[in-house]
């Protein structure tokens, strides 16, 4: 048997979880860098999946693992990544070391509280946790598998999001933590009821299955062959029903319109590096689902919800970034301006269009790279005012130039700049959408203008003008500091200017989406092979 | 010779990365750094212009693709060049005319602590504008034209602890923003058109894609080249624009930025000439502008503000003539050139005038600086004859083709556009002299600057007045080099194409007709300015000029419309989401699971109340699971 390469690269992190739990309380910094080890170990085994991966490969599924399970309900250990899984797992093993190394000082104890208390240990322990629930819900191709990771990551992030935020400047220290523990049950409570509709259809996918098939069966590649065989097929309202039992759960955890209030909620109130974990990583979770279960499950389902899904994304992206521009919190304008870039990705996936869904799986990547550069400086600049409102802000790009220069190509990035990796995710997600849905993408378009606006008035209202008092003397980015956003940005530019290692992951994975929901390209009106035979 | 062209770009880029990242060490040496990679990429233009005059006029097109950018399923994306006639042209003017004002910057921004950055910027600007004249295809272009918007930003912006100057960036930015959707929008149409967005392909296959796509495809071309141009309706940013230092300001109005759209517009030219619908909008656009800038600088005391106006009016005539087809491409083109010689040259000098009068900008608080600054009066009159059309000098010809060309365009259409021109002229020459006799000649008006510090007004130092001779130079005489055996058309025709038009009037009628009312803006001016006293403080004015001192209220317009109207919007939607989006959805989870009261429960930070909540989530899936068990 080979190496089991997918198990390793959650179990890495999982082992490094318990390990740095067990850190003695004395031995904090200890327990940062055994983190942080563990997490470019899982790094190093994420990229030994990238150079594994074989684009030419025939087949869904590769590195595939397959153990029973539960035998008694058809529940199989099932591991297997294509395309779009490895480049998403990249991202997160990626993104966890720069969010360890962000948030090296966000817990450390404050002095009043006894010695038995160990929440540095805790803080990096569920950190790693949620990386080793999220690598296997990307790697699972077992529903099953996959429902219960997608719901166990709850709890870590719960307690990422309750236990530990920002240091108190203003604010007392009470309302903060009531503030905080609201996000927390917010967060759990939406991505619960999500879950649990989810269960429901889980459930009933099971109860079709064992019904045609005679056994049942939660496996995706088993289901979708026997479809393809004909031996299984679903009832029309039955797989409309199933369909929305899931999409519910990946649109709260996208977060889609109108089940995004938690987002705005949980990122604002944790520490910046956490609301990285969410929005970078988990919440990817959720859109990667449906390009993986909801299209490949059910596609005629899919087919027939997409005239509202779209509508909801055109809503997320417009709606998400008018609320950015009203924003008086630096975190919250991000979290709106995420629900933004998540209407983008949706639309993407239901554009049905090869352009459209690899776009939309490539702005997962770059969404998560722009959005945790942005969002980490901010949570740098957050740590030296102690302060989320923008208000408290002004001239600092007098005073720390360097702080600001990233900080403006991490809000370059979020406007998707051409030459910096999010415009080509963006552009495709338009061009996908708009060959298939004209009005659409050209509806889609405003949300280019809004996002000029919540950056840039983000950037002038903190950066630029007088210098305020309290800004006065505020240190410029430290060396850790740099060590984080430094290559972040570099990955932008690079993925900008050369993002063809990455499409050519995906692109093979998309192909194969689409050819389950039965989608070819719109063609063009004047092919330019016709041109150059014409001349 | 093809791999030139990517240097030609890379370069400029170099010098911005090496300058913006450098550090401290580099502050004394960037301004030399920037300068001379500015003037090496002048050297590779000129070297590629060089090989293309030694091969025959088909033959001239230099292509390459250095490397497949975003190829996914149909739509492949290259970094590819493209070199021809009309690329050339403009990476000429975009190197010469920006080195000269790299050189002059020297100068000009000596003092200013944040140099290294500036000369950084300006490297971005001219790598950018570079991009963007040599992509083989609409998409690298967007990059380029994108790279444009940002660089003007951060230098419009660049004096950003001035909360006017931020404000005027961000500005410059946003509007710029709703011309990119237009370009935006056109890629995607071409796409689904062709199925490409490379120039060769769609421009050839033009003709066979129907006229009602290729005036879509031109109207949203129209409107990404009124943003980066400033045509109405997406000017507002151009007079905010001048808070940058002056050298910004000539880079912007002369060498690079607002030529953008006249590019465009050439370029896509196959594209226009199937769209007559959307010819006539670009010709509209052109006339309207024309008079619009024209009367806007009329009203200006600022002087930075008053030449904005002019580069607005004067950027019209070339939109006009890029809307008239192949009767005026070249001829707007050949504006374009003139045009960045003289207004170069203008913007130059008046950072030099301001330079030696503590950075007053008021036109008021000048008069009589001839006898003070002679290198400077003497460049900026010359420019100042050439962009008012004086026979001989540059500016004569260019407009005065335009001007022909606008009657040739025929019918009544032919008269509107042809008169418009004229009166556009006559204005033109009105303000440009209102702007010379209040600067230049009559009292001396001089204020004590806010510090109480009366102005000492000098001649500015040689890397400045350099410049400024050479743009000069280029302002007499460009225009009549280029309409010597009509060379600038026979070079540009084999990119362009040319057609003669059927003008209801001679050639020698239009130009006298030119000459009159040249006549006639300078004697006004003259009149108004030259012979009476000129109050310090401007009289308050009649309703048309207190306007046009607002720019015509367009601001007013865009606050009441998007500004005020768009405040109103998400402040009603934060309220809305807090109350509404979140009320029904907690509302709901409510009436399902009666979660809100647990929900308030939980608030109270017990951890076991946390623990419950997770060990009941793991009881319903043990539930579940067992219940599977029983089916």
């Amino acid at each position: 048997m080979s190496f089991p390469l997918l198990t390793a690269t959650a179990a890495v992190p999982a082992l490094g979880a318990v390990a740095t739990a067990a850190v003695p309380a004395a031995r904090r910094t200890a327990a940062k860098w055994l983190a942080l080890a563990f997490s470019l170990a899982t790094l190093l085994l994420a990229a030994v999946q990238l150079v594994r991966f074989d684009p030419e490969a025939k087949g869904p599924f590769q590195l595939t693992e397959s153990h029973a399970w539960i035998a008694d309900f058809g529940v199989r250990y099932e591991l297997g990544v294509d395309g779009i899984a490895v480049v998403l797992i990249a991202l997160t093993a990626l993104l966890v070391p720069f969010i360890v190394l962000a948030g090296w000082h966000d817990a450390d104890p404050l002095e009043t509280k006894s010695t038995r208390w160990r929440p540095t240990q805790g803080f990096f322990a569920l950190i790693l946790m949620v990386e080793a629930m999220v690598v296997i819900a990307f790697e699972a191709t077992d529903v099953f598998l996959f429902y219960i990771f997608f719901e166990a990551m709850l709890i870590p992030m719960y307690f990422l999001i309750g236990g530990f935020g920002d240091r108190a400047g203003e604010r007392p220290e009470a309302e903060t933590a009531t503030q905080r523990s609201y996000a927390a049950v917010k967060f759990l409570l939406y991505n619960l009821v999500g879950g649990l509709i989810m269960l429901a259809a889980v459930i009933g996918l099971y109860a079709v299955t064992a019904h045609q098939l005679g056994t049942g069966t939660f496996s995706l590649t088993e289901i979708v062959q026997a479809r393809a065989n004909g031996e299984l097929e679903f009832a029309t309202t039955t797989e409309r029903a199933l369909f929305l039992g899931f999409f519910f759960a990946f649109a709260v955890k996208a977060p889609l319109w109108p089940l995004h209030t938690w987002l705005p909620n949980a990122m604002g109130e944790a520490t910046a590096p956490v609301a990285v974990l969410i929005t970078a990583v988990v919440d990817k979770v959720g859109t990667f689902a449906m390009l993986r279960f909801c299209l490949q499950l059910f596609p005629e389902a899919s087919k027939w919800a997409t005239p509202v899904i779209l509508v909801l994304s055109l809503i997320s992206i417009l709606y998400g970034a008018l609320l950015a521009v009203g924003q008086r919190d630096i975190k919250r304008l991000i979290a709106y301006a995420s629900i933004s870039h998540f209407g983008f990705i949706v639309l993407g996936i239901f554009a049905m269009t090869t352009q459209g869904q690899g776009g939309a799986t490539l702005y997962m990547v770059n969404h998560g790279i722009s959005t945790a550069a942005l969002m980490l400086v901010a949570g740098f600049l957050i740590s030296r005012r102690r302060s989320r409102l923008i208000a408290d802000y002004g001239g600092v790009q007098k005073v720390a130039p360097v702080l600001a220069g990233t900080f403006l190509v991490g809000g370059l990035a979020t406007l998707s700049l051409p030459g910096l990796a999010p415009f080509v995710s963006e552009f495709l997600v338009l061009v996908g959408t708009f060959s298939r849905y004209p009005a659409v993408g050209v509806i889609a378009t405003v949300g280019i203008v809004l996002a000029a606006l919540y950056v840039l008035v983000l950037y002038q209202r903190t950066m630029t003008g007088p210098v305020k008092e309290a800004v006065r003397g505020m240190p410029d980015l430290r060396v850790r500091e740099l060590v984080v956003v430094a290559p972040l940005i570099a990955l932008l530019l690079f993925l900008g200017i050369y993002p063809k290692p990455l499409t050519q992951m995906i692109d093979p994975a998309v192909e194969h989406t689409m050819s389950q929901v039965e989608k070819g390209d719109p063609q063009p009106d004047v092919r330019v092979n016709d041109v150059e035979a014409a001349k | 010779m093809e791999n030139l062209i990517g240097l030609l770009v890379l370069v400029p880029l170099l010098g911005a990365g090496v300058l913006l990242c450098g550090g401290r060490r580099l502050d004394s040496s960037a301004p030399w750094i920037g300068t001379l990679l500015a003037a090496l990429s002048f050297v590779i233009g000129a070297v590629l212009f060089a090989g293309m005059l030694g091969r025959d006029g088909e033959d001239r097109e230099l292509g390459t693709t250095v490397f497949s950018w975003v190829p996914v399923g149909d739509f492949r994306a290259d970094v590819g060049f493209q070199l021809d006639q009309l690329s050339m042209t403009f990476v000429l003017l975009i190197t010469g005319v920006g080195s000269l004002i790299h050189l002059y910057s020297i100068g000009y921004m000596a003092h200013d602590e944040r140099r290294r950055r500036f000369f950084g910027y300006l490297n971005l600007f001219l790598a950018a504008m570079l991009l963007l004249v040599v992509a083989d295809n609409y998409l690298l272009l967007y990059v380029g034209w994108e790279g444009v918007g940002l660089a003007s930003y951060l230098l419009i912006g660049f004096w950003q602890h001035k909360p006017s100057a931020a404000t005027a960036a961000k500005k410059a930015f946003l509007v710029n923003r709703v011309g990119d959707v237009g370009l935006s929008i056109a890629i995607m149409l071409m796409f689904t058109t062709f199925g490409t967005f490379a120039f060769g392909p769609v421009l050839e296959g033009a003709d066979r894609a129907g006229e009602g796509k290729l005036t879509a495809i031109g109207l949203v071309l129209l409107l990404a080249a009124c943003g980066k141009s400033a045509q109405v309706p997406l000017q507002s940013w151009l007079g905010d624009a001048m808070e940058g230092p002056t050298p910004v300001s000539a880079l912007i109005h002369a060498a690079t930025m607002v030529t953008a759209g006249v590019y465009l517009i050439t370029r896509s030219g196959a594209i226009f000439d199937g769209a007559p619908d959307a010819q006539t909008a670009v010709v509209t656009v052109g006339a309207v502008t024309l008079l619009f800038g024209a009367i806007v600088g009329c009203a200006k005391d600022d002087i930075k503000k008053a030449l904005a106006g002019s580069t607005m009016s004067q950027i019209g005539y070339m939109i006009l003539a890029a809307g008239l087809g192949p009767i005026g491409y070249a001829f707007a083109i050949m504006h374009l050139v003139t045009h960045g010689f003289f207004k170069a040259g203008l913007f130059l000098g008046a950072g030099s005038v301001m330079h030696g009068m503590n950075d007053e900008v008021d036109m008021r608080r000048y008069g009589g600086l001839r006898s003070y600054m002679p290198v400077t009066f003497v460049t900026f009159g010359l420019g100042y004859l050439a962009i008012i059309g004086f026979p001989g000098l540059s500016g004569f010809f260019s407009k005065d083709k335009i001007i022909e060309a606008a009657f040739a365009k025929g019918g009544t259409e032919g008269w509107i556009l042809g008169g418009t021109a004229l009166l556009g002229a006559a204005i033109t020459a009105y303000y440009m002299t209102r702007v010379m006799i209040l600067t230049f000649f009559g009292e001396k008006r001089w204020q004590p600057d806010a510090a109480g510090e009366p102005p000492h007004p000098h001649e500015s130092p040689r890397t400045m007045t350099v410049p400024m001779i050479v743009l000069a130079f280029g302002s007499v005489f460009a225009g009549g080099l280029f309409s010597l055996n009509d060379a600038f058309l026979n070079w540009l025709e084999p990119v362009t194409g040319h057609a003669e038009g059927h003008s209801p009037v001679t050639a020698v009628q239009v130009t006298a007709a030119t000459m009159v009312v040249l006549f006639v803006g300078v004697a006004l001016a003259w009149a108004q300015y030259g012979r009476a006293p000129v109050p310090v403080t401007a009289p308050r004015g009649n309703v048309l000029v207190r306007a046009a001192r607002r720019d015509l209220l367009q601001d007013d317009v865009n606050h009441i419309v998007l500004v005020r109207g768009g405040e109103h919007l998400t402040r009603s939607l934060v309220y809305l989401d807090h109350t509404v989006v979140d009320g029904v959805v907690n509302g709901t989870a409510a009436s399902v699971g009666g979660l809100s009261g647990r929900m308030r429960r939980l608030q109270n930070g017990f951890a076991r109340s946390y623990a419950v909540s997770m060990f009941g989530g793991a009881a319903v899936l043990v539930a579940a699971t067992l219940l599977m068990r029983a089916v």
